[in-house]
């Protein structure tokens, strides 16, 4: 298939950037989305031109790296789907895709498609962890879990911090993505001792780096390739509620 | 002339490890606090390195390439991480593991080392469970195994099929928290590109800023290289797009000795190649093999839809070759076998390199079983077909889902093609018992060192030898290193050494940018990718090693005369990432050609076409090839081999048959 690409170039992240476009073709259906901006980039060199920056690492769908706004939606029209797992299938021949960054005043632009990300690292490090040192643990048996505490924090567990909820949610929240931790450590037994703190720093940091806040639109459930549920929001404002009752 | 010698500690096996840890001379807490370590790398190996040094009191400071340390590939991991808990009470110990694994790497790892992983498995497990990570429970709350890898016992701890995920996260979690503390400094979207070796010992690195594209000199008492595997030497493979050798290969440049290269296992079901345009293949979890029948058409070229073919008109090779195991023979058999089959012709789907894996058969079987627990009397096939669907979907269903999405063909009501690809390294940077390379005060942990498998992985080994060595060895080892480096000051990094190796480090990049040729990085990895794979693949011989090693040459003269990389040095510059990268695989892939050349034997992963059984299988040659083959870097193009004696006391080599 034949297609028009509007892209969105920035030099680095002092320059203003812009939509330029550009054509592709016989790009087949079986290609990922990433496969075809291979082929645009290989043009571009082979033109002496610039190749489009743009996050990637797997392209399995695990690691998180890749982030492409396409069509105006996170990662793309298909459901539960990170941009390397979305194939040109999903496309038609004579198709016009406009591909843009995250846009979050958090998440700023490094270039083309890139963003830095690292508030979500900070976020982790202000209290998304359990305070235990290597060789601190005992019989990993000594602490049963209720098999449907440890399905939710499982699932809770899937997130691969790609930000997607940030970019799909109208007041750039990271509600999803801090709540999502939150509630993975605070469903087990050996995460409830430092709960009241962990959620306290995580929901401090969270709005130091300008994330906005949760106005419960849900945009970023239906956008999250993983389908983390809203429900660990709720889990969440629940926690941080108790924490300021203690 | 360097010597090897291993470190393996005396005594008997079962004590080395609790005698070694109680005997190393250590640190004070107050001299730890002055004392920095580098850490190349936050995966499996890195992060947990990291965060252990760092609560120990160690100053850190952890570099990666991706935009997170959360992101290293270890997060790609999918089936399960092994240890020795016995928890099933079937008859699993320390000792049954480290048998399991020195056999599974056909007798061509070091026992002394296999042991200790064997022993401190377990507490990786209590480790991981203490931070969190949400590993499959039972119903009373205990943890979940799967068997896993053709073992006998169940001893697989698993996160559904996101194991390398949860753990990752998990010594993420830990790393971070100490970034908090200040212990930990963490550059991401950094890449190593030199070692600093002053009086002999290693003191720093080079590490390029990909944001900024300016060169950094770091000081460290010692450097742990944590950098993973290099399987993208082949260009297509299993890894993460970013996965490469530099760090690795900028310490072998420095004296480093790289050990047996050729070592590489091949993973028998994956996602086939579907053009051109392929980027990266997709791992489809070997358990599929428990209820997917392989075959091809029996007539050449055949065409006709796989449903249509005839019983009587398919070969199920693997059962017909390996009546015994059949579907279920290990992975390097199944990888070969597949390629023999289609190198004579009979490949399926539009490349021709894949073979069926075919789950019809089995739905049909579980039909029956449901129908009957049901008590459906005389079922039509078609019911038949649903009820044994609905039982592969409890099973599989991710994975089919996964293979929908790549393909765009649904696997319940056609076969899934598949075709062997590469899936990861064993060979590495030679390391001692104590990790230590041959270079003084340069680790090396993970995928990136060559130690505990021998010529093959067995599958859940790999997450359980980054952690084991990033917990449970490296704080020990380490510290019999750095005690006697208590009196070493930080050295400025203007000393000489490190403008020498920023300077070497500058020229590289100058040479890359400054060759203004014509052709992407890209058309030069996927060239270097198809020699290594046609000819330093699942099938080698001497013939073809040789021209691979001419060849290799000729692409790396191509290489420096006509690269093209587009833009400057002083920005965020994919394309010289890739270039960089791609310049050491042109190094790296010869000197495996020439490993693989001088193993005549077959072993593992490395099946040398010469040394064969009559019957087509891989035979081993003990007297000649029971060592490590350890090279020492000369000059481009050049090494010198040493090699270190393997010495079996405890367990015998036999030679492996699965008919
Ligand atoms: C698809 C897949 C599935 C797998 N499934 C399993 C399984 O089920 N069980 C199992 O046991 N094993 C499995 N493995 C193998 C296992 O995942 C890896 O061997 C292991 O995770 C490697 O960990 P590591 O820490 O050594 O390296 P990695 O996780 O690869 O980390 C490498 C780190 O080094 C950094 N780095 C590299 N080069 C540089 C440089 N020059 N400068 C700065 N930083 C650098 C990277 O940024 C990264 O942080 C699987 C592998 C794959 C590919
Ligand atoms: S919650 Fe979903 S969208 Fe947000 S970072 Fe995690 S995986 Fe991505
Ligand atoms: S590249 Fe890893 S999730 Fe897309």
């Amino acid at each position: 298939m034949n297609l028009t690409l509007k892209i969105w170039r920035q030099k680095n992240a002092k320059e203003a950037g812009n939509l330029v476009t550009y054509q592709v073709k016989d790009i087949s259906e079986d290609m990922s989305f990433l496969e075809m901006f291979d082929v645009l980039n290989e043009q571009l060199v082979h033109k002496g031109e610039e190749p489009i920056a743009f996050d990637h690492d797997c392209r399995e769908g695990i690691c998180g790296m890749c982030s492409m706004f396409i069509n105006g939606r996170a990662h793309g029209p298909a459901q539960g789907t990170t941009t390397c797992q979305l194939h040109m299938r999903k496309f038609k021949d004579g198709d016009t895709i406009v591909v843009e960054p995250w846009r979050a005043r958090a998440f700023p632009v490094v270039k083309d498609l890139i963003v830095d990300r690292s508030a979500f690292d900070r976020v982790i490090s202000s209290g998304g962890f359990i305070s235990v040192n290597t060789g601190n643990a005992k019989d990993a048996n000594n602490i049963p879990v209720p098999k449907q505490d440890a399905d939710n924090a499982f699932a809770a567990a899937a997130c691969i911090g790609c930000g997607a909820c940030v970019a799909a949610c109208k007041n750039s929240s990271a509600m999803l993505f801090v709540s999502a931790k939150v509630s993975q450590l605070a469903l087990l037994p050996q995460g409830a001792i430092e709960r009241e703190s962990r959620v306290l720093n995580m929901v401090k940091q969270m709005d130091e780096e300008g994330f906005g806040n949760c106005t419960n639109t849900y945009a970023c459930e239906a956008e999250c390739p993983k389908e983390i549920s809203v429900e660990n929001i709720a889990r969440m404002n629940r926690e941080y509620l108790r924490a300021n009752l203690k | 002339m360097t010597k090897l010698d291993s470190k393996i500690p005396e005594g008997p096996l079962e004590t080395k490890w609790t005698h070694y840890k109680s005997t190393i001379p250590l640190v004070n807490p107050s001299n730890k606090r002055s004392m920095e370590v580098i850490i190349v790398g936050s995966g499996l190996a890195g992060a947990s390195a990291a965060s252990s040094l760092a609560e120990l009191g160690y100053q850190v400071k952890c570099f990666c390439f991706q935009d997170s340390p959360r992101r290293a590939h270890s997060i790609a991991a999918q089936g399960g991480i092994n240890a020795a808990k016995n928890y099933q009470n079937d008859g699993d110990s320390t000792f049954r593991l480290f048998y399991d694994t020195v056999k599974g790497g056909d007798y061509r790892s070091r026992e002394g080392n296999v042991y200790r992983l064997a022993e401190v498995s377990a507490n990786i497990i209590d480790q991981c469970v203490a931070q969190g990570v949400p590993f499959a429970r039972e119903y009373g709350g205990y943890l979940s195994n799967r068997s896993f890898g053709g073992t006998q016992v169940q001893r697989t701890f698993y996160a559904a099929g996101q194991t390398g995920q949860q753990l990752l996260l998990g010594a993420y979690s830990g790393l971070e928290r100490q970034v908090g503390l200040g212990t930990v400094k963490m550059y991401s979207r950094h890449e190593m590109l030199e070692i600093v070796v002053i009086d002999g010992k290693a003191r720093g690195i080079i590490a390029r800023d990909l944001i900024s594209g300016k060169l950094e000199r770091h000081f460290g008492h010692a450097v742990l290289l944590c950098s993973g595997g290099y399987g993208n030497v082949f260009y297509l493979s299993t890894n993460a797009m970013g996965s490469n050798v530099t760090a690795a290969w900028k310490a072998h440049r420095r004296g480093a000795l790289f050990g047996n290269p050729c070592f590489t296992q091949i993973h028998p079901t994956c996602i086939p190649v579907s053009g051109d345009h392929q980027s990266k293949l997709t791992l489809m979890s070997e358990s599929l093999r428990n209820d997917g029948r392989i075959w091809v058409p029996k007539k050449k070229d055949d065409s006709r839809k796989p449903v249509d073919i005839p019983e009587e008109e398919r070969d199920y090779y693997l059962e017909r070759r390996y009546p015994a195991f059949g579907n279920l023979v290990p992975r390097d058999v199944a990888s070969r076998a597949a390629k023999e089959r289609c190198d004579a012709g009979y490949g399926v789907g539009t490349s021709k390199m894949a073979v069926y894996l075919d789950f019809a058969f089995n739905t049909l079987r579980y039909g029956k079983v449901e129908a009957n627990k049901r008590s459906i009397h005389n079922p039509s096939q078609e019911e038949l077909k649903k009820l044994g669907q609905e039982v592969i979907k409890e099973k599989y269903g991710n994975l089919f889902e996964m293979y929908e999405k790549i393909t765009g063909e649904n696997p319940y009501e056609m076969p899934m093609r598949i075709y062997p690809a590469v899936h990861y390294t064993m060979g590495g940077l030679w390391v001692d018992y104590e990790l230590m390379t041959t270079v003084p005060g340069l680790y090396s942990l993970g995928e990136a060192n060559f130690s505990d498998h021998g010529a093959n992985r067995l599958g859940a080994s790999a997450l359980m030898q980054g952690l084991a060595d990033g917990y449970f060895v490296i704080p020990y080892t380490i510290g019999s290193y750095l005690s006697k480096d208590i009196s070493t000051k930080a050295i400025p990094t203007d000393h000489a050494a490190f403008m020498d190796a920023e300077k070497n480090a500058q020229e590289r990049l100058d040479k890359l940018m400054n060759i203004k040729g014509t052709k992407s990085a890209d058309h030069f990895h996927k060239k270097l990718g198809k020699v290594m794979w046609d000819k330093c693949g699942m099938a080698r011989n001497e013939k073809g090693l040789t021209e691979a090693i001419s060849e290799i040459r000729a692409i790396r003269e191509e290489f420096w005369k006509d690269l093209r990389i587009p833009g400057t040095q002083n920005e965020l510059n994919t394309e010289l990432e890739k270039a960089g990268r791609v310049a050491d695989f042109l190094e790296l892939g010869e000197l495996m050609c020439q490993d693989a050349l001088l193993r005549k034997e077959s072993c593992g992963g490395h099946f040398r076409e010469e040394s064969q059984t009559p019957d087509g299988e891989a035979k081993r040659d003990d007297d000649n090839f029971s060592y490590v083959a350890a090279w020492e870097f000369k000059d481009a193009g050049k090494w010198e081999l040493h090699k270190e004696e393997l010495i079996f006391d405890i367990v015998h080599p036999t030679q492996r048959s699965y008919k």
